[in-house]
């Protein structure tokens, strides 16, 4: 069955749309025939043929379905270029949504739901109601789904024309595949609304159970998937839902098996009998299982979703381990999900056959492989302390095995790390005392800095029960300057704790040297603070040197990748979709940024947002986004709730400066030219309140100075002029620094307008007050009051950045921070080459402590946020930063991050934040200290305002 | 929960789109082409890629068939596991339309593609793959009629894999049973992993809508009935059906009762974990002398009983990537150096149960090697064989009853195989 489309795709390369034009309009309907054909094959690679839409659109009225369809697709791309003409088909579309072919009435809906015109949406109406109650179920099924298009395009047109109720009677239509696609539409209705649209009473979970028995594949993928939001009121509906959904388990559809695993490990939840647990999960450990034959790629998905399973209930698959042992040919990618599982899943029990996997594994070619293979000994080590001898005697073996230098690279890093790691856990050298002497010997091998760095650190911290520690260092040491700043940093604090253990000549020559090398003859601040630290301490008081250098080392253990339980069950709930594959919730990677203007036309540009000319206030558009991995977040600023002083009942006469007790010179008159263009601002004097005139406004700060940006619409019946505009007292003292410019407006007119505020020139006594006040006069209409809110961040200077400099010169105070690191501090530096990345700046840490400490704790306020999620650090840091809040310093706490940030207000009131949560998690807990702590309720909705996304 | 994918892709091998359907309006082809482009460029192997990627608010999934990539985008949390296993009966339909799945016949049926794009897929929801019925409303181009087309009624029905009206002169349906034995050896000649994957493979061809009851030697339905078991019954541990088996029924009481799909399909799979003892051992005794040559000795054992015969052996030996001049003494069948896969080709077209075969071969190395070179890849001994009338479970198909309106009697022919599967033994 092999066509000859190819021929379309060649081209008379001169005058090909001309030639196209005359052969569409041609009389002979093959000719015709053709010529689409050929359009739809320039579509297709890509040639913009939109002006031919005319002569496509007269191609539609066909009794051809083949011609038909063409022409369709032809519509779906290129109406949105040409909406205007996209009218001309509005008739046809209509017409064929009664045709009496059934494949006809559903083509024209389907195509009519994918062509996001509003004019052709308007007209989608009539048709999409009668295709719903349509005789045929493939009519109503793609009539189901339709609902679900229109909704994405135009959502309270959904709502209006009752298409809600008619797609939930749909839910109780005799054909399963109606149903289902009945079903998907509403969920997908459901995620995009705030209310309740879609909810399964136990009459409809009934319903849906029945149908998920007959309708086809991917129908009961959507059943399953909606199901799995609704829990079971008791433990005995639990256990109804669950054996229906057994069955599901044997299907061949991957996707099915899935959704029902999820759904039955939803339902366990509530299920107590422990009997019933266990024969369920014996239930579903070979559908998983066979679920490892299936194409790689959904052995990935797979593997993904059986690594948070067995998070949650490990007992499924505890003598499952074998098969997921690597089998030659697996992809790379499911090789690395593999040995996540086996690290998983190993126990004492097994760890001797594991480790055999694993070794076999460290011998393979793939170098990330093999690093990870090692890794996964080490880590195995740290789980299963009883196995730690034999682990570390398999990474032995391996170094002695000397495959070849590329893999040898790859296991000593792996291993000195994992050394390291278990010392600092078990704090028991002598278990593993020779093995330090192997280490020693390769040690020329140690290229990579973080495995040098480990190494050094073992030296340092048993430098007392290694006979040669302080040769080993020197030797270390000749390269001082060469090193990566890792390495530097760890071998200053190994030669103090030398030093300290063993004050003997020798080491005393090694740390002058290292001393001096590391003020004198390097840029790197870091390592020039912490030698500097380390010097004065030595030189001041060696017994508090002791206390700080070999304080007591946190306890660290093995977290083997353990998820946060409340995140586990998220995921849970989430089993074969995305969000289980990359293991973070839905809304990390989810935009809801509507995209859907952007076409093929704006490819180039395509994030392209118009550019509001107040970068400082959150505008609506979505940012573009540059890494691959950050999530990008839409600074939606919702319009606060208008809130408007009650308009005097009658029109009171020039009340302005009565009212709000000032002389008349701040009122000054409009009439210069203002903006026209920005992001929207919120709506403070709805039009149905001013008579007509709307007003919305917000203040906004750019280039370092305070605006208030307005916006008026003249939604009247004359032209309105002379605008005024006049602030009440406030607790800032905020007021108008010029005059307002508003031209007149005529009716339907709008103007914007950016009017310079300034600072403490009426303050209003007593605590502070986010309230500002506001009137408006024009020589229309009686005066206009409304009530807007002062956001404490467009205060935020731009030197609130608390520059480490500044700080520098108070030394006294580093005392204080010294102290602090003792105690506090050791704990990034000692972990630091182990857990990768953490910013340690030791000046950086000590400022921010010293500052902090320096206020008292009655200054610090504190307040959460359940609502507010943090999807990454770096967005926070970016989002904030735009305000004027500035990123410090940043650290781990247990599986919270904290981060701190500085930020400072007029009159130079410094604020110090410090931001707590769990990345990807809601909840936020935002403390801030302050001279002026009064200030931190506005202050802390600020933060909302600026976290919220 | 719900999602959906915005649009679907077909690209070629350098990842340049050959045909797109857009489902949502909210991805750009150009900027899917440009991402994908960088991604393959990036890679080099595709293969090792992980087929699930972020990328700026967009998730892309894909697959690879011959020189055809696959590929959804999506901005939504969509279920994963049903768009890859989507895609890939979406490569199962082009295949049943153009036979082969290729750059060359996407451009050349570009029409039929857009046609099938639209129903397999609505606003980036699976909808409808089977393929034998898809091609009862969309057809290529030599079978297309003037005929206007309707939805077939098995498109919404229950029974949504075959039509009504289906009529053959003689009705016959073939079982194949074939189990493929999967097996890793490790180097210390332990048995780490074996399986059974066995599958029942159906060609249908019946008039009608038959009503179909196949019984198998399963021992819990057996027990079920109080039967005494002549011969063996077998525990089949996780079954999986295709979806016109009817799921609650073989729930409740363990019969399996189906309409079949007209045509070949797979009606069901199994698996069974108990270790088996491997059908047919290998030994291989590889000693270099480094930089002059190297002797491989191979012992090959059946291990089947003796009615049993083994066909189409084939043992592959991996040797060195270096080696040249091999000579080679097989004591049975014939074995030649296949330099392409790096590996020493030992086949054998009949293998009787309970015998040994030996081959031994030597290689020339050459005497000067690369000090940096990376290390070679550490192949297994990879074996395929068939055994015929033979599986490894010891399933039988007890009965296999077909009831259709009319009354007809159908012939049903039943075989059994068992053949190598994943079949690997590593060397020391």
């Amino acid at each position: 069955m092999s066509g000859h489309d190819s021929k379309y795709f060649s081209t008379t390369k001169k005058g090909e749309i001309p030639e196209l034009k005359e052969e569409l309009n041609s009389q002979h309907r093959d000719k015709r025939k053709d010529a689409v054909k050929k359009v739809i094959a320039a579509m297709t690679v890509g040639k913009d043929v939109s002006s031919l839409f005319t002569d496509v659109v007269n191609c539609m009225q066909t009794e051809n379905l083949e011609l038909k369809k063409l022409v369709y697709l032809y519509l779906i791309n290129y109406a949105k270029s040409q909406p205007d003409l996209a009218i001309l088909a509005v008739n046809t579309f209509v017409k064929d949504s009664q045709d009496p072919n059934p494949l006809i009435r559903a083509l024209a809906v389907r195509t009519m739901g994918c062509i996001r015109v509003d004019k052709i949406t308007e007209y989608l109406c009539d048709p999409l109601q009668r295709c719903l109650k349509d005789d045929d179920p493939y009519v109503r099924k793609t009539a189901a789904v339709c609902v679900a298009k229109l909704y994405d395009i135009n959502a309270e047109l959904v709502e209006d024309r009752g298409f809600l109720e008619s797609l939930k009677d749909l839910i109780s239509d005799n054909n399963p595949m109606v149903v289902a696609n009945a079903v998907a539409a509403l969920a997908e209705i459901q995620e995009h609304s705030s209310r309740p649209i879609f909810e399964i009473t136990s009459h409809t979970l009934s319903k849906l159970l029945t149908a998920l028995n007959e309708c086809t594949e991917w129908g009961q993928v959507f059943i399953l998937d909606a199901l799995s939001r609704c829990k079971a009121a008791d433990a005995r509906e639990a256990e109804n839902i669950v054996e229906r959904i057994t069955p599901r388990l044997q299907h061949a559809n991957c996707a099915v098996v899935l959704s029902a695993v999820k759904m039955i490990l939803l339902q366990m939840e509530l299920i107590s009998s422990t009997d019933v647990v266990r024969n369920l999960c014996k239930k579903m450990a070979p559908p998983l299982v066979t679920l490892l034959s299936a194409e790689p790629e959904i052995q990935y998905v797979a593997l993904r979703n059986i690594n948070l399973i067995v998070q949650k209930r490990p007992t499924i698959l505890a003598h499952e381990i074998k098969v997921f042992f690597c089998k030659y040919n697996d992809p790379i990618y499911v090789k690395m999900e593999k040995l996540e599982i086996m690290i998983k899943l190993a126990s004492d029990r097994n760890i001797d056959q594991v480790l055999l996997e694993f070794k076999e594994y460290a011998t393979e070619v793939d170098v990330d492989f093999v690093r990870r293979a090692v890794r996964a000994i080490g880590r195995c080590a740290i789980k299963l302390d009883r196995a730690a001898e034999r682990c570390i005697s398999v990474l032995l073996e391996l170094i002695k095995i000397k495959v070849n230098y590329v893999v040898q690279e790859a296991i000593i890093k792996p291993l000195v790390c994992t050394l390291k790691a278990l010392l600092m856990i078990y704090y028991d050298l002598p278990r593993y005392e020779s093995i330090i002497a192997t280490l020693c010997e390769s040690l020329d091998t140690l290229d990579e800095p973080e495995a040098k760095a480990s190494m050094i650190w073992i030296i340092g911290e048993y430098a007392e029960r290694i006979d040669n520690a302080d040769e080993l260092l020197e030797s270390f040491l000749e390269s001082f300057p060469e090193e990566p700043p890792q390495v530097q940093l760890q071998l200053l604090t190994a030669t103090v704790k030398l030093f300290l253990k063993k004050p003997t000549e020798g080491p005393q020559q090694m740390i002058q040297v290292v001393l001096n090398n590391a003020t004198v003859e390097t840029d790197n601040p870091d390592l020039r603070d912490r030698a500097y630290i380390y010097w004065r301490l030595l030189s001041t008081d060696p017994e508090a040197a002791k206390d700080v250098v070999l304080a007591e080392k946190p306890v660290i253990s093995d977290d083997s990748n353990q998820l946060d339980p409340s995140l586990l069950d998220e995921l849970l709930a989430n089993i074969a979709t995305l969000s289980s594959v990359y293991h973070k919730p839905p809304d990390a990677f989810v935009t809801r940024a509507k995209t859907a203007s952007q076409r093929t036309e704006d490819d180039d540009y395509p994030d392209g947002n118009e550019k509001g000319y107040s970068a400082n206030v959150g505008d609506g558009g979505a940012s573009p986004s540059t890494s691959s991995s950050s999530v990008p977040y839409t600074a939606a600023r919702q319009p606060s709730p208008a809130q408007v002083m009650p308009a005097p009942a009658s029109p009171v006469p020039d009340l302005l400066g009565d009212l709000i007790g000032l002389d008349n010179n701040a009122i000054v008159p409009a009439d210069q030219p203002a903006m026209p263009s920005g992001p929207p601002l919120p709506i403070l004097l709805p039009a149905s309140t001013g008579q007509g005139l709307q007003i919305s406004a917000q203040l906004a700060r750019q280039d370092g100075q305070i605006f208030y940006s307005l916006m008026f619409e003249n939604n009247s019946q004359i032209t309105l002029d002379g605008f005024m505009i006049q602030f009440n007292k406030n607790s800032f003292g905020l007021a108008a620094a010029g005059p307002l410019q508003v031209p007149p407006l005529a009716p339907g007119a709008a103007a914007r307008t950016l009017l310079p505020m300034v600072l403490f020139q009426n303050m209003s006594p007593g605590p502070p007050s986010s309230l500002l006040q506001v009137a408006v006069k024009n020589n229309q209409q009686p005066v206009w009051y409304f009530n807007d809110k002062i956001l404490l961040h467009v205060f935020f200077s731009e030197d609130g950045r608390m520059e480490r400099t500044s700080f520098l010169e108070v030394r006294s105070l580093f005392h204080i921070a010294l102290v602090y690191c003792g105690t506090e501090l050791s704990k990034p530096y000692i972990m630091k080459d182990h857990t990768a990345e953490r910013s340690s700046s030791m000046s950086i840490w000590s400022v921010m402590f010293v500052t902090w400490r320096s206020l008292p704790d009655s200054n610090e306020v504190l307040k959460e946020f359940p609502g507010i999620m943090v999807g990454s650090a770096e967005t926070t840091m970016d989002r904030l930063a735009a305000s004027n809040v500035f990123f410090i310093a940043k650290r781990k706490h247990a599986n919270q991050d904290v981060l701190y940030f500085s930020a400072k207000i007029p009159r130079g009131i410094p604020l110090l934040i410090e931001l707590t949560t769990v990345i990807g998690n809601p909840g936020l807990k935002c403390a801030t200290k302050t001279p002026n702590p009064e200030l931190a309720p506005l202050f802390f909705e600020a933060i909302e305002t600026l976290l919220k996304i | 929960m719900a999602g959906a994918a915005s649009a679907l892709f077909l690209l070629d091998i350098k990842g340049r789109v050959l045909v797109w359907r857009d489902y949502r309006g909210d991805v750009s082809a150009a900027q899917a082409e440009r991402f994908f482009t960088k991604l393959i460029e990036k890679e080099g192997d595709p293969q090792s890629q992980d087929p699930v990627v972020y990328d700026n608010g967009v998730t892309y999934m894909f697959v690879q068939h011959s020189n055809v990539y696959l590929m959804t985008a999506t901005r939504q949390n969509c279920n994963a596991a049903s768009i890859l296993f989507f895609l890939h009966r979406v490569v199962d339909v082009f295949k049943h339309y153009f036979e082969e799945l290729e750059e060359e016949s996407l451009r050349d049926n570009f029409v039929v593609v857009y046609e099938l794009l639209d129903e397999i897929m609505d606003f980036g929801y699976p909808q409808y793959t089977e393929a034998k019925i898809l091609s009862e409303f969309i057809k290529t181009d030599a079978y297309r009629m003037e005929v206007t087309q309707r939805p077939p009624m098995a498109v919404t029905n229950a029974v949504s894999w075959r039509s009504e009206g289906i009529n053959y002169k003689k009705n016959e349906v073939f079982l194949d049973v074939v189990e493929s034995v999967n097996i890793l050896v490790n180097s210390n000649g332990q048995i780490i992993r074996s399986d059974v994957v066995g599958a029942l493979k159906m060609r249908t061809y019946l008039s009608g809508m038959p009503e179909c009851k196949l019984g198998l030697n399963d021992r819990v339905l057996l027990e079920a009935q109080g039967r005494v078991t002549k011969g063996k019954a077998i525990d089949l541990e996780d079954i999986k059906f295709h979806q016109c088996v009817r799921l609650a029924r073989f729930e409740n009481d363990r019969t399996i009762s189906f309409i079949p799909p007209d045509g070949s399909f797979d009606l069901m799979t199994y698996r069974l974990s108990t270790q088996v003892k491997p059908l047919i051992w290998v030994e291989a005794q590889v000693e270099k002398h480094s930089r002059s040559r190297v002797e491989i000795m191979v012992k090959a054992r059946s291990q089947y009983k003796e009615r049993s015969t083994a066909t189409n052996v084939e043992i592959a030996v991996p040797v060195p990537t270096d080696a040249s001049s091999p000579n080679i003494r097989a004591s049975m069948g014939s074995a030649a150096y296949a330099p392409e896969n790096d590996a020493l080709m030992w086949k054998i077209r009949s293998f009787p149960g309970g015998k040994e075969y030996m081959l031994r071969a030597e290689f020339t190395l050459p005497s000067i090697t690369d000090e940096e070179a990376t290390p070679e890849r550490k192949a297994p001994i990879r074996v395929k064989f068939e055994i015929p009338y033979f599986t490894v479970s010891g399933i039988q198909v007890r009965y296999l009853k077909i009831i259709e309106k009319s009354g007809y009697q159908a012939l049903p022919w039943v075989r059994y195989i068992t053949m190598a599967g994943e079949y690997e033994l590593r060397l020391i």
